[in-house]
């Protein structure tokens, strides 16, 4: 989907800010929102991380933005329990207003019409054996695909309808986009493509420079040579 | 302290709905805050670069299969489910982001940090790679390659940094010491 978390290449951030001796968890909250991750898990809301990359991508962009990692997370984890039947937003809402704070700007953005994710992962990893072959081999040249989509991709944006060369093959994987939306794992081929500074930014581009990105053969056409 | 911030707010609103639930033990937050402030990493990940620039065919296995070379380490958590390590040579300089979302090595190097998860990070590495590491100190030659990997699907980068060139008067525990987070990502030398 063309979300807001499609950041590869995008103009006027600024400054990347750093902090000297940064703690693993900077306030208490941030430690809770990763303990719920765990227990949507548990609680059989989020059955795969795809699923759960996908929640986080369809919360409130300018909250996206605005909420930090663990903002994002925590939109993403109401989405799950919501779009679940576990709870409402409603029950949440209350239970802020009850504890005197103050509602502020709700990230989560829970479908009335989820997708449901019936079946639990196949392994702990995502690997997984694939008797089909593979279409490309190392050192050819393919074109990844140009049309954008509405569902989860892990194509990003600034890499579409580029071409690239292929530097490593990594056989069988779960594929994101079928198992984010409970279409099963459909497992796919997955190769590391590279593609140089033009190509992605063109001729203003930065001199020597490459960038690799991990995509799933669903994505990819070979480049008939000439 | 500063006012309480709205996320934190709802943060603790579902938790305190959880646990009333049984769906999250009252525990788990402080077993998060001591997996990751006592186990889990970049001390993880030094111990692997220390040990690449000490033992050569150690540095072949990690380089030829991440997974297989650190099984010897035993680290616990922060699952990786294919290691890539990337190689900083005279000639060519590596760097890691995730433009999607955040994915980063948690086995190796612990939570990532907040810049890392930015979005002026994330937006910037992939186009203007050079800019950005000389925002953080990392001046290349012109002729140095720079490759950037966009950790788009489940395999992870770690960036093994040149070695010092004083490495063999050095101690085990002084060279640990040289390692740092940022080299392993690749916006430090």
């Amino acid at each position: 989907m063309d979300g807001i978390h499609d950041l590869g290449g995008k103009h006027g951030f600024g400054q990347i800010v750093r902090e000297l001796n940064e703690p693993a968890f900077h306030e208490r909250w941030e430690a809770v929102v990763f303990a719920l991750s765990g227990a949507v898990g548990a609680a059989g809301a989020m059955r795969n991380v795809d699923q759960f990359r996908h929640a986080v991508e369809r919360i409130d962009p300018v909250a996206y933005l605005d909420h930090g990692y663990y903002g994002r997370w925590l939109g993403g984890i109401e989405n799950l329990l919501v779009e679940a039947g576990l709870l409402t937003q409603r029950e949440i809402d209350d239970r802020v207003q009850r504890s005197g704070g103050v509602l502020g700007r709700v990230a989560a953005r829970p479908s009335s019409a989820p997708d449901r994710v019936d079946y639990a992962p196949e392994g702990l990893a995502a690997q997984r054996p694939l008797s089909a072959a593979r279409k490309f081999n190392v050192g050819d040249a393919v074109v990844t695909q140009d049309a954008p989509c509405a569902s989860h991709t892990r194509l990003p944006a600034y890499a579409r309808g580029k071409r690239g060369e292929v530097i490593a093959w990594h056989g069988g994987w779960v594929f994101p986009d079928a198992n984010a939306h409970g279409l099963g794992e459909q497992p796919a081929h997955l190769y590391t493509i590279s593609f140089p500074g033009e190509t992605l930014w063109g001729p203003g581009a930065e001199p020597a420079t490459t960038v690799s990105l991990d995509l799933f053969e669903p994505y990819l056409k070979k480049v008939v040579k000439p | 302290m500063s006012e309480a911030k709205p996320q934190a707010l709802r943060a603790e609103a579902l938790e305190s709905i959880l646990i009333e639930r049984g769906l999250l033990k009252a525990d788990a937050v402080d077993e998060v805050i001591a997996l990751f402030n006592e186990r889990i990493g970049p001390m993880n990940g030094a111990q692997v670069v220390v040990k690449a620039w000490r033992d050569p065919d150690f540095k072949a296995r990690l380089l030829a299969d991440g997974n297989e070379a650190i099984k010897l380490f035993n680290f616990s958590g922060g699952q990786v489910d294919k290691l890539v390590v990337v190689e900083n040579t005279p000639d060519v300089h590596n760097v890691v982001v995730c433009t999607l979302c955040s994915c980063y090595p948690w086995a190796l190097l612990g939570l990532p940090p907040r810049w890392y998860k930015d979005p002026a990070y994330r937006s910037r590495v992939v186009r203007e790679p050079r800019a950005v590491l000389k925002e953080f100190g990392v001046e290349l030659d012109e002729g140095t390659e720079v490759r950037v990997w966009d950790s788009s699907a489940e395999i992870r980068y770690l960036v093994l940094p040149q070695m010092p060139e004083d490495a063999a008067d050095l101690s085990e525990q002084a060279l640990l010491q040289r390692v740092s987070r940022d080299a392993m990502i690749g916006v430090a030398l």
